[in-house]
């Protein structure tokens, strides 16, 4: 167990000490910044579309440290020398995912406050959209993790690792975007449940190809 | 018993045979030494015997914990040595190993230094270190003399020798000289 604590916080430790926390929650505040200049000042409108545009700016963002999460570490051998000491690869996978996750989720809640003021989102529709992202973010992570591992190597990885992740996140973004529907968090959390749960087992299998 | 036995392995790499056939059989304070040209398949060897490749035929036995010495040094580059050889000591559960295994491949005074900081034969000699903190009874390096100068080599040497009268076992590939007393010959 403290084995895989390890790895959580090596994560962490590497999301802060690369800059990859800022850059994603910068980049998703800008894609929000863009939308009222782009569709105009009208506050209802930006009302309406403001939980659709935070999605999407998430998932975004979320797709921005991909290239980071996985290539490194097996470059660098770090995954092989996990292995070796028997540590099996979904398992660093799942420790990745939380590292993943708790590196940039919060401070993505952070922003997402600041964003909804900037899209005039009413005080009582932020709740759950924050509630939303809390739900959906793990699953966010998991499929960029899996994701990472997917592409880790290949030429061109990062526009790849786009066109890996974006059409499986989509379910997240409809029931992340509707979250005031009835029902829309709970298949909101089935969704993020599946990835979370299934990501670990698809990166640990792709790792394990990639050695061969 | 610490053990390593390999029994038939053979090694098929992009559609091509690199050897087969393999027998080797290591008991406690043995060692074996894998020579040959470059692209024979050494360091296949050595990924397979740590589990990391599958063999196309054969098997191989491994009793005892592992310790790998691969060309990627695994190391963060941002943090200093010492810290960087702290994350794999403490998933070894041997963190307070880490000071003598730096002392031991002579980086005492160098523990402190970010790891990017590192000429290619430190790094090298930090690989080793951690080998030497893991503290398990199984090595296998793949050639760890790459990039060492003289002096280091029969560190090295020193090293590996220590681990062998301690009843440790090491499987060593290299294409430079390593002088290994009794050790097992395996040319591919």
């Amino acid at each position: 167990m403290s084995a895989y604590a390890a790895i959580v916080w090596r994560e962490l430790r590497r999301a802060w000490s690369i800059g990859g926390l800022a850059l994603p929650v910068v980049f998703f505040l800008l894609v929000a910044i863009l939308f009222p200049f782009a569709v105009g000042p009208d506050a209802k409108l930006l009302a309406r579309i403001a939980p659709g545009v935070i999605w999407a700016a998430a998932l975004l963002a979320a797709l921005l440290p991909v290239e980071r999460l996985v290539a490194p570490d097996v470059e660098s051998g770090v995954l092989d020398q996990l292995a070796v000491r028997g540590l099996p690869d979904a398992g660093v996978a799942a420790a990745k995912v939380a590292g993943h996750w708790l590196g940039f989720a919060p401070a993505l809640l952070v922003a997402t406050v600041i964003a909804s003021g900037l899209l005039q989102l009413p005080g009582e529709a932020l709740v759950p959209l924050l509630l939303a992202l809390l739900i959906g973010t793990p699953g966010l992570a998991a499929l960029g993790v899996a994701t990472a591992a997917l592409v880790a190597g290949l030429r061109g990885a990062g526009a790849l690792a786009g066109l890996v992740m974006l059409p499986f996140a989509v379910p997240l973004l409809i029931f992340g975007a509707t979250a005031e529907q009835p029902g829309a968090l709970k298949l909101l959390g089935a969704v993020s449940l599946l990835l979370v749960a299934g990501c670990p087992f698809v990166a640990g299998a792709a790792v394990r190809m990639g050695r061969n | 018993m610490t053990r390593l036995a390999l029994e038939g392995v053979a090694c098929l790499r992009g559609g091509r045979l690199l050897f087969e056939g393999l027998d080797l059989a290591l008991a406690p304070g043995e060692a074996a030494l894998v020579s040959g040209p470059n692209g024979v398949g050494k360091s296949s060897l050595i990924r397979i015997a740590a589990g990391l490749l599958s063999p196309a035929a054969g098997k191989i036995e491994v009793e005892g914990e592992i310790a790998l010495m691969a060309e990627a040094p695994a190391l963060d580059p941002e943090l200093p040595l010492g810290n960087a050889l702290g994350f794999w000591a403490g998933l070894d559960g041997r963190r307070g190993a880490v000071p003598d295994a730096l002392a031991a491949v002579g980086l005492a005074d160098i523990a402190r230094v970010p790891v990017r900081m590192l000429s290619t034969g430190q790094r090298r000699r930090a690989a080793l270190a951690r080998v030497v903190a893991s503290g398990a009874p199984i090595w296998l390096l793949d050639e760890p003399a790459n990039g060492l100068d003289v002096a280091s080599v029969a560190l090295l040497e020193g090293l590996i020798a220590g681990h062998r009268a301690a009843g440790g076992i090491a499987l060593v590939a290299t294409h430079l000289p390593i002088a290994l007393p009794d050790a097992r010959e395996v040319a591919l």
